[in-house]
């Protein structure tokens, strides 16, 4: 399968997206990040049970944050997919890219230039 | 029995009548014609009648105010008091009051939690509980001093009663409970409405088999259901409250403009079975803003006319 | 231990929005515990701080730090040397901690990042729940080991009141009625003729009602 998914998303290989934390996801915006998603394993289907679940009530925190912040809680988001399903993961790649091109370029980075300036 | 009180509610349970009692919830405001109108319904037919104290945590006029108005028009009151409001400073100071306009019966209660009512956000106090102020008052009473120990000039003299809900759980300690009341020193009793009669009559017997009955003057309390919607409501919502499927039924079985006849009928038959049984001495019937249904009751019932005694 | 809980970021940020040098102090013991106020709460906050303020447009200089304790002398000092640094101190720590630094640093601005709930136990990872109110005259003894005075909401020395159903507090179905906890566990010792002894009147002066409370043991002080 040669896939193509767009170029602007950076991969970060995880064990479990039970691993991942809220300071994970606020560190990656913090950097410049537009966007967000952690992509876990189907629900029900963790290998270590309730890992994907964990990750995605921490995205949930994590967007709770963002809005509070004036980021915006939806750049951040979880999917969810079987590892066997590479056409999907390069839907959700072009989904989410597509919905962070609507949103913009973190405000941030504006903001970042404004006070350089 | 001797009476220790000029209470008339004592007197009549002492020489062996049995009493009814009915009760009256103050108005959302200042307008004393509110009870005295409600207490003209039913001041014939009954021999005291309670005065709740914020019922269900709702703010209304004060039951010491109430049992004045009471009092001015010649009508025994009987004042209900919670814990859950004032600390022991404000009761005693309240019994004193009531006791300074002759005031001769008390109902001690814990009190429904603030959370059901107008001022959830509020602070409760329950500096002491039910039991307690049973003993505080008998205390005050009998021994003259307040619970710091000084004396009391001209001490109050109240016949002192409290509540008993025979369907709250746990059942098992449903009879102990009530003998520790009586240990607190508890003269009379008006229980939780009453529609599942069997739990009831279980809850008399092992009354009456440990002889509680003859330490306390038990009255049953009854509340007639105005329709078959409260009837569910009281089932499903009120906490403490066992109303069995086959009387929701029943009152959901006659049309709508019977219903309310249906719930006096039931209230009817309920005093009538209970009146045989061992133990009870008398009814506390409380007819939730139905007041003038109480005579047709109390005459349905054979207990029309009071007794006159004073 | 101290149970509290995370402020809502949007009332830290009104708290500190106009200072130009913020330290964040966490506390390693109860609020890492019940995952509050710890390390890893205070990197969540700054980060989110940090975000916020450079969105903003306002340079604020953000650092971290986690205290072993922030109710204990020794450990407070540690940061003596640099707070002189910061516009305002955000503390994760308890009530309790939050005070002791602002005593510490008298003319050092200090707002809390938790709201602290009460004395509790972690019922299950992610559950706490309350177990004592500190009312300084402990009756466990009497009560089976169950403490109606944090546990019943009326606290009923003498319970239960008419309004326990099922085993649960008339005041949410979710809660169980301490007495019927203690009536069980009464049975369980064999103790339920216990249950009738009336518990008297009590002392409350030992409680908050006495006035703020302090404790001296002669035979440990310095």
């Amino acid at each position: 399968m040669r896939i193509n998914y767009p170029g602007t998303i950076r991969i970060i290989r995880l064990p479990c997206t039970g691993k991942v934390d809220v300071i994970h996801i606020l560190r990656a915006f913090e950097k410049g990040a537009d966007g967000v998603y952690v992509v876990g394993c189907l629900e029900g289907e963790c290998r270590f049970s309730n890992g994907n679940l964990r990750a995605k009530k921490r995205i949930e925190q994590a967007q709770q944050i963002l809005d509070a912040i004036g980021i915006g809680g939806e750049r951040a988001q979880m999917y969810n997919l079987s590892s066997a399903d590479g056409p999907r993961f390069a839907e959700y790649a072009v989904e989410m890219t597509e919905k962070i091109k609507k949103l913009g370029p973190n405000p941030l980075k504006k903001a970042k230039e404004k006070m350089a300036a | 029995m001797s009476t220790k009180t000029p209470s008339k509610l004592e007197k009549i349970l002492s020489a062996g009548h049995m009493a009814v009692t009915s009760e009256c919830g103050p108005p959302r405001g200042s307008d004393s014609e509110d009870i005295t109108k409600k207490a003209e319904m039913i001041k014939n037919h009954v021999d005291a009648i309670n005065i709740t104290d914020n019922q269900t945590s709702v703010t209304r006029l004060c039951s010491l105010a109430s049992c004045i108005h009471l009092k001015k028009m010649g009508v025994e009151p009987t004042l209900q008091m919670v814990t859950r409001d004032r600390n022991r400073i404000a009761l005693q100071s309240d019994i004193l009051g009531a006791a300074s306009f002759d005031i001769y019966n008390i109902l001690c209660l814990s009190g429904d939690h603030q959370n059901f009512g107008d001022c959830p956000q509020g602070q409760n106090v329950f500096d002491i509980d039910s039991i307690q102020l049973i003993q505080t008052v008998r205390q005050m009473r009998d021994e003259g001093k307040f619970l710091g120990g000084d004396d009391i000039n001209r001490p109050p003299q109240m016949f002192v009663g409290a509540a008993a809900n025979p369907f709250a759980d746990p059942f098992e300690i449903r009879v102990p409970r009530l003998a520790k009341k009586i240990a607190a020193g508890v003269e009379f009793i008006q229980t939780q409405c009453i529609y599942n009669l069997e739990k009831f009559e279980l809850w008399m017997k092992q009354a009456c088999d440990r002889g509680l009955h003859e330490k306390v003057y038990i009255l049953a309390g009854v509340t007639p259901f105005k329709s078959a919607g409260m009837a569910k409501y009281m089932k499903n919502r009120v906490p403490g409250m066992d109303v069995p499927d086959d009387v929701v039924k029943r009152m959901s079985g006659v049309p709508k403009e019977n219903q309310a006849e249906e719930g006096i009928n039931i209230c009817v038959e309920t005093i009538q079975r209970l009146k045989e049984v061992e133990g009870v001495k008398g009814f506390h019937i409380m007819a939730i803003e139905w007041e003038d249904k109480v005579p047709e009751i109390v005459e349905r019932t054979g207990l029309y006319p009071r007794p006159d005694i004073s | 231990m101290i149970v509290a809980e995370k402020k809502p970021v949007e009332e830290i940020i009104d708290y500190v929005k106009d200072f130009k040098k913020l330290l964040i102090a966490g506390c390693n013991e109860c609020v890492t515990v019940c995952e509050a106020g710890g390390k890893k709460e205070v990197g969540i906050l700054a980060s989110a701080l940090r975000m916020y303020f450079l969105n903003e447009g306002k340079k604020v200089e953000i650092d971290e730090v986690t205290l072993e304790r922030q109710c204990d002398h020794e450990y407070l000092e540690e940061i003596r040397d640099r707070i002189d640094k910061y516009d305002a101190v955000l503390s994760l720590a308890c009530g309790v901690g939050v005070q002791f630094m602002a005593e510490k640093y008298f003319s050092t601005p200090v707002f809390p990042g938790v709201n602290t709930c009460f004395l509790g136990a972690a019922e299950e990872r992610g559950v706490w729940s309350e177990r004592c109110q500190a009312c300084g005259q402990c009756i466990l003894g009497e009560t089976a080991g169950i403490c109606p005075i944090s546990r019943c909401a009326k606290r009923l020395l003498n319970g239960p009141c008419g309004g326990s159903t099922k085993g649960k507090c008339e005041i949410n179905k979710d809660l169980d009625c301490a007495w019927q906890l203690i009536i069980d566990r009464l049975k369980e010792l064999n103790r339920l003729d216990d249950y009738e002894k009336i518990m008297p009147i009590k002392d409350w002066s030992t409680e908050r009602a006495g006035g703020p409370r302090k404790v001296v043991r002669e035979d440990v002080r310095l």
